[in-house]
Parts: C-alpha cells; sequence; structure tokens
C-alpha cells in the first residue's frame, strides 16, 4: 500500500514540475513582445554593427581619392597569418628626389582573421576595420582585394 | 500452433563495438567515441581525438608574443577571453611588467562576463541533449545580450583577441557599464527560470542524480578541473587559490559540491552563474582610472627561460607554458587544455551506464572539441 502511495505521489509531483515548466514558456507565448528574435535579413535596412566591429579590413579614402598608407609594410609585419602583401614603387618627386609610394595594398580576406593588429600598429592610421559582415562570394578569388583604389595617391601636405 | 518460448539464461550475448561520432551531434564537435556496448550497457568509453588538431602550439613557435592570443581564440572558443588573458598574463610575468589596475578589473569584469556567456551556451546545450529543445532558445536568448556588450567594447563577439600582453586592446566603451549593469538585473531575474525550465524538471532529474559518479579520489587521480572537478568535492579553483588579475579583490564562494553524479555538475555550473554575477557586480562600479595597456617594445623578447601560468576558464585550469630562448619567437607553446583531462575521465565515470547516460555525463563535462585537440 504504501508503495502504491509513493508511486502515485511521484506522478502528481512530476506532473507538477512539468507544469511550472510549462508555465514559463507559456508565459512568453502570450506575451509576444517579450520576444527577442530579430527577423533577419529582412530586417537589413535597420540593422547596424557596432562601431568598433570588425567585419573586414579596410582602407578609408577621402573626396580627392588620397589616403595615408605611405607603405612602410608595418601592416605586413604584423599580420599573423600574412593576409596583408604591399608592394611599393619608387616615384619621382617634383624636387627630383626618389620616393618609395605604395602600389598596391593586397589584403587577402579569406585568410583574415580579424583580430586588429594591422590596424592597431599602423603608424599613419590608413587601414580601418570595416562594418560589412556579409561576405560570401562565389569564387575565392574575390576574397583578395586591392585596398589602395587605382589612381589614388597619399595625403601629403595635410594632416587630417 | 506452436509457440517458441525465448529462454533468456541460455541465449548468448557478445559484446560490440559502435562508433559514436565523429559526426554526431552529442559529441559537440568531432569527437569519436568508440563504444562497447552490451546490449545498451557500456562497458568501454575509447576517445579518438585529433580529428580537428590545428597544430596551434607548433604554430605559436612561428609567431611573435602579441600574435599568439589571437590563436588561442580558436582553442576554447567559448572561453576566448580566458585563454587571451592566460597568454598576456604568462609573457607579462615573464617580463615583470605590472599591468595597471584598470587592466586588471577590466579583465577580470570580461573573464566573468565570458564565464557566464559560456555556462549559458552549456545550460541551453545540455537541455538539447537531454532532448529539453526549449532551454536551447531561453539561453541563447541570454547569451546574446553579452556577446552584445563584447561586440562593442572588443569588435568581436567570439573570437575576441581583447587581452594582449601589455593590457587590453581597446578601452571600454563608454556604454560598458551601463550595459553590464542593465544585464545584471536583467539576468539575476532570468535565472531562477533556468531552474524552473530545467533544474526542476521530473525527466531530468530521474535521468541525472546518481549518473555518472566521480568521486573526490578520482577526480583529483584524472586531474579533473573547472565546475566537473568541484562537483567532486575537488577545490580547485584557480580563482580562489592562486588569485590573478583582480581576483584577490573580490569575495566570492567556491562552488563545492560533494555527490560528484551528473547532477550535481549541473548544479555547480548554474550556481557559478550567479557567483559570476556576484563578481562583476561588485567591480563594475570601481574601475579604476589609468591606461588600457601599458607601452610595450615593438618586439617582445622574453628572457630565456621556462614560464607557466594557470586561469581558470569556464571548463576548468587552463595552463601557459612558454620556453623562451631569448628570441622573438618561443622556443615551444604548451597548453594544458582543461577539456582534455576532462574528457580523459569519461571511460571511467560512464563504465556501465546506457548510451542515453553517456551522452548526459559527456554534456555535463562541457567538452569543447577545439580545445581537446589544439
Ligand atoms: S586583421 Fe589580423 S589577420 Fe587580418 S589582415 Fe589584419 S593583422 Fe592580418
Ligand atoms: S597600411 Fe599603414 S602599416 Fe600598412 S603599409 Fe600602409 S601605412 Fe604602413
Amino acid at each position: 500500500m504504501k508503495e502504491i502511495i509513493r508511486y502515485l505521489n511521484d506522478i502528481i509531483k512530476g506532473l507538477c514540475t512539468l507544469v511550472k515548466g510549462m508555465a514559463v514558456t507559456g508565459h512568453y507565448f502570450f506575451h509576444p513582445k517579450l520576444i527577442t528574435t530579430q527577423q533577419y535579413p529582412e530586417n537589413r535596412a535597420t540593422l547596424k554593427m557596432q562601431e568598433r566591429f570588425r567585419g573586414e579590413v579596410i582602407m578609408p579614402h577621402d573626396a580627392n581619392n588620397r589616403h595615408k598608407c605611405t607603405g612602410c609594410g608595418i601592416c605586413e609585419m604584423n599580420c599573423p597569418n600574412g593576409s596583408i602583401e604591399i608592394i611599393t614603387r619608387m616615384i619621382e618627386t617634383p624636387e627630383g628626389k626618389k620616393k618609395k609610394v605604395i602600389d598596391k595594398h593586397i589584403y587577402h580576406l579569406g585568410m583574415c582573421t580579424l583580430c586588429n593588429l594591422c590596424v592597431k600598429a599602423c603608424p599613419t592610421g590608413a587601414i580601418v576595420m570595416g562594418q560589412k559582415f556579409e561576405h560570401a562570394v562565389w569564387d575565392r578569388s574575390q576574397l583578395t582585394k586591392v585596398l589602395n583604389q587605382p589612381g589614388s595617391e597619399i595625403m601629403t601636405d595635410e594632416k587630417e | 500452433m506452436t509457440t517458441t518460448t525465448l529462454d533468456f539464461d541460455t541465449i548468448k550475448t557478445q559484446e560490440y563495438l559502435v562508433n559514436m561520432g565523429p559526426q554526431h551531434p552529442s559529441t559537440h564537435g568531432v569527437l569519436r567515441l568508440v563504444l562497447k556496448l552490451e546490449g545498451e550497457i557500456v562497458h568501454n568509453v575509447d576517445p579518438v581525438v585529433g580529428y580537428i588538431h590545428s597544430g596551434i602550439e607548433k604554430m605559436c613557435e612561428s609567431l611573435a608574443y602579441h600574435q599568439i592570443p589571437h590563436l588561442t581564440d580558436r582553442m576554447d572558443y567559448l572561453s576566448a577571453h580566458m585563454n587571451n588573458e592566460a597568454v598576456a598574463l604568462c609573457v607579462e610575468n615573464a617580463l615583470q611588467i605590472e599591468v595597471p589596475d584598470r587592466v586588471k578589473v577590466i579583465r577580470t569584469i570580461m573573464a566573468e562576463l565570458q564565464r557566464l556567456a559560456s555556462h549559458q551556451l552549456w545550460w541551453c546545450v545540455m537541455g538539447m541533449d537531454m532532448g529539453a529543445l526549449t532551454t536551447f532558445f531561453y539561453g541563447l536568448r541570454d547569451r546574446e545580450l553579452i556577446l552584445d556588450i563584447f561586440e562593442e567594447t572588443c569588435g568581436a563577439r567570439l573570437t575576441l583577441n581583447y587581452s594582449t600582453p601589455g593590457g587590453v586592446m581597446f578601452d571600454i566603451h563608454p556604454n560598458f557599464q551601463k550595459r553590464v549593469k542593465d544585464f545584471i538585473k536583467y539576468f539575476r531575474a532570468k535565472l531562477p527560470e533556468y531552474n524552473q525550465l530545467l533544474s526542476g524538471n521530473v525527466i531530468f532529474r530521474e535521468r541525472t542524480i546518481g549518473i555518472g559518479h566521480l568521486s573526490q579520489k578520482d577526480a583529483i587521480a584524472w586531474g579533473v578541473t573547472g565546475p566537473s572537478g568541484r562537483a567532486s568535492g575537488f577545490a580547485c579553483d584557480v580563482r580562489k587559490h592562486h588569485p590573478y588579475s583582480a581576483y584577490d579583490r573580490v569575495n566570492f564562494n567556491e562552488i563545492l559540491r560533494t555527490e560528484g553524479d551528473t547532477y550535481a555538475r549541473y548544479q555547480a555550473r548554474v550556481d557559478e552563474m550567479s557567483e559570476s554575477l556576484d563578481i562583476i557586480g561588485q567591480l563594475i562600479d570601481n574601475i579604476p582610472e589609468g591606461d588600457h595597456q601599458v607601452k610595450m617594445k615593438g618586439i617582445i623578447k622574453l628572457p630565456e627561460g621556462e614560464f607557466y601560468q594557470r586561469v581558470e576558464t569556464a571548463r576548468g585550469e587552463l595552463g601557459v607554458f612558454i620556453v623562451s630562448d631569448g628570441k622573438k619567437n618561443p622556443y615551444r607553446v604548451k597548453f594544458r587544455s582543461p577539456g582534455f583531462s576532462n574528457l580523459a575521465a569519461l571511460n571511467h565515470m560512464s563504465k556501465g551506464v546506457k548510451i542515453a547516460d553517456l551522452v548526459a555525463i559527456m554534456s555535463t563535462l562541457d567538452l569543447v572539441i577545439p580545445d581537446i585537440d589544439r
């Protein structure tokens, strides 16, 4: 007899714990305002990443197509996995001096671990982290980018 | 009509081997377990590791010291901050640099947030392993808020690379304190939900209490650390016994339980969540002013010698051992990862249980496979 009572007791107690759990889920069922799910990609227009979000390395250019990169190669040295290649060329300045400028700042997004070391190391602040996070492409080669735009040159006198 | 009656005493059964994994939903990654079964009873578990071995220790030998933390993000990705911190502390100790108080406090807060995020994910996956899909959404809902805090200050959600030798990558974001305080208030109110949904649930209790027992002696013998070890009564909290960063200036309890079964390991983690909230609550209002980074040389060179540092990650004790020959790259780096030692005890704990219980035991060990394989 005792056994049966204990058995029934266990069933009732067990059911109570289940109801307790159901109360939590039920609460959310009847309060849809509390649900925090985002409707991505429908909310693309309003979805904004935080300002420090590290999406990819970019090189900002001003209105005259000028950037701040001197071609020093420090970012290339600091990158732990060889995602950056710096190719420089020599030009002759109007005063007749030889000067090294950046030819191509090649960035392999496919290899980049977004560790921020290059951005931190760059002495002129020429590269920053971009906010884009939808990086899917059809072909791997599209992940290799040249960060300095064609025809761009370095900001010379003014400091911004 | 003749009826055949089975005589169970004379039927011969034989042991057989079954592969669980490497692609199995409840091994949480590419872990292969070779099970020796008799019927549904597990006689032996033989873990086969190495499917996602990425050679992080070897890679570290060719990296400079400020580059190493970013690789450790990829070991135990749920304790990324603590991994970064371990390397940073080890390098700082070797160079005998004293970091500003501000850095210490920020690191501690971040580590506790990371521990919370990790335990939340573990909690929802634990429920899912036991067949309760609901918990998955509730855990992730709360974890998302911590990841938002990380994203605002560190710039990343998972692979933070935030602690660097000499300090932290960025100073905290102006919103940081407010957000964290909001989160503490929010999560304190939500934590009881966790207990209502899972801890008290009759099915869950029946399946966990008394299953997968690990005695204190065995926990010490196998080196099971973290909440799994503490559930067996092994006082192994590095934060308490060998304080680093700002853990010496906060009051918190080391969660110790004596039962050593699956339910105790579960409860130890849930209790740890509220301890973490306490630690953050004590620190968040008095973050000292100061720099977030000491000026370091462009190329860090450690003096010749051997250096060891341990920290408490969400899974247990992580040790970083660096051998330096005075050059800019380490001569050898070794990580003592908690997951690897905890997995070693799995066979011992799961002898004689059913396969379904094995899943529950594995879940309470909170294995992260890249942490095991490295
Ligand atoms: S973010 Fe890191 S991995 Fe990516 S290019 Fe910069 S240094 Fe290299
Ligand atoms: S991006 Fe910066 S670090 Fe890299 S080459 Fe240009 S100036 Fe130097």
